[in-house]
């Protein structure tokens, strides 16, 4: 384990608010590679009395890698329902990198299901790919709002992506 | 031609000038935090716009293939609203980012006490977060401006070399030339400083500490005017390194003081077309 990560692990243990300074910088400090592990092993490291809190202001203060981490590691952490505002304003984003990174584990759980649908059509029309998501729930509503998107895609001229066209073949 | 524009403000610009600047030869950029023509009202109106810097104004710009960093700070003219001076206390979570290569930009607009005040304590954030910065002289009382801006430099003890005194002219080139700071320029279409009288600067001053930028916002403005200015070197009798570095090295090596400039990725072969795909997403 670096000393720069426990030292920071020892801090946020002892003082939560200390995260604030600390999860910025973790790219910087231990490499990109290795950014996204570390920064949820020091959400891990939270208290669960501050744990809404810090997270709520991670993500309010965060750029998109920081953002992404928190969106990220909401499933492994127990935050209950509080991390779903956080999940609904990255689906209102404009960056495929956010959107992608709301729409796992912890949407698949939580999120209710008409705005689970609307997220997941929103990917495929920004051309994420669903295989970039992970597990992806289609419901009889989802699979015929894909339908529709295809129709327009193809009445326009345009391709319809190639994992809406293996959801649909799999419609009969 | 590669072009670092060290002074632009692409959330004015559309995706048409990203393209041009491509074309042209532009790979990086540096956006820096300033007012945006109307002025704002709350800490919450800064806090989305440096949200913007660090994040969608990246994610567009890399589209391009060019890559984005920012400068973040009070601007001097907003210094003076009590409504926005408090963002002071929320530029610490933002001055530690990754895509944040300077504090600015910051200096003077009408010379007020409340300038000043926001003025120095910025130049002490600078130290302590270890940042270079940019810093903006006035456009009225220029030359008045700029002596004071290189009195308050000096007194807060931040190393010269760390510093960039922008929008400079043949009446306050020589005071900064002097005092070891970095000196930025910015070229305009009518005002400021144009391509013609910059290239007789670089003969009197030399390459050395020298950023031109377009600071292209939303007035008349020209984001291609740095490689407007490079072509101006060359029919000068300037040579290609000398363009290089004046439009490259020397901003890699000013905002490279912040340790934070990522361009190792960067596609700098203008010949190649930018083929990235990933990044293209989201054009649906």
């Amino acid at each position: 384990m670096s000393d720069w990560k426990s030292e920071a692990l020892r801090r946020i243990a002892a003082d939560p608010a200390a995260i604030r300074e600390l999860f910025p910088v973790v790219r910087r400090r231990c490499g990109a590679g290795a950014a996204a592990d570390v920064r949820a092993e020091l959400l891990a490291a939270l208290p669960a009395t501050a744990l809404a809190e810090e997270v709520a202001g991670l993500y309010r203060y965060g750029d998109p890698a920081e953002k992404r981490a928190v969106l990220a590691a909401l499933s492994a952490l127990p935050v209950g329902d509080a991390g779903l505002p956080l999940v609904r304003e990255a689906l209102r984003t404009n960056d495929t990198t956010l959107v992608a990174a709301a729409l796992g584990p912890y949407a698949l759980a939580r999120l209710d299901p008409a705005a689970y649908r609307q997220a997941v059509l929103k990917c495929v029309f920004m051309g994420i790919p669903l295989a970039e998501i992970g597990t992806v729930r289609v419901d009889g509503e989802l699979r015929g709002m894909l339908r529709s998107f295809a129709d327009e895609r193809s009445a326009a001229g345009r391709p319809v992506p190639a994992d809406v066209v293996t959801i649909l073949a799999g419609e009969a | 031609m590669r072009i670092f524009d060290p002074h632009v403000h692409m959330s004015s610009r559309t995706t048409d000038d990203y393209q041009a600047m491509y074309d042209a030869g532009v790979r990086a950029v540096v956006e820096p935090a300033f007012w945006q023509g109307q002025p704002r009202t709350s800490v919450g109106s800064f806090v989305d716009y440096f949200d913007s810097l660090l994040g969608w104004e990246p994610f567009r710009a890399a589209q391009f293939g060019i890559r984005h960093h920012c400068t973040i700070a009070l601007n001097p003219k907003e210094a003076n609203d009590p409504r926005c001076a408090d963002v002071l206390e929320v530029l610490p979570r933002y001055l530690v980012k990754d895509g944040v290569v300077a504090v600015g930009e910051v200096g003077y607009d009408s010379m007020t006490p409340e300038e000043d005040e926001a003025f120095a304590a910025q130049l002490a954030l600078a130290v302590e977060f270890e940042l270079p910065v940019l810093v903006h002289t006035p456009h009225r009382d220029k030359a008045e401006g700029t002596k004071r801006t290189l009195d308050v430099v000096r007194e807060s003890g931040i190393a010269p070399e760390l510093v960039v005194v922008d929008h400079l002219n043949e009446l306050t080139v020589g005071m900064v030339a002097d005092s070891g700071c970095w000196m930025g320029f910015s070229i305009y279409p009518d005002t400021k400083m144009d391509e013609a009288r910059m290239v007789v600067l670089l003969r009197e001053h030399g390459t050395a500490r020298m950023l031109v930028n377009s600071a292209a916002d939303w007035g008349r403005s020209d984001p291609l005017k740095t490689v407007k200015t490079g072509r101006a070197m060359l029919d000068a009798g300037f040579t290609a390194d000398d363009v290089d570095r004046v439009l490259w090295r020397n901003p890699v090596e000013f905002y490279g003081r912040s340790g934070r400039l990522e361009l190792s990725d960067v596609d700098i072969d203008p010949t190649a077309g930018f083929q990235g795909s990933s990044v293209r997403r989201g054009q649906g």
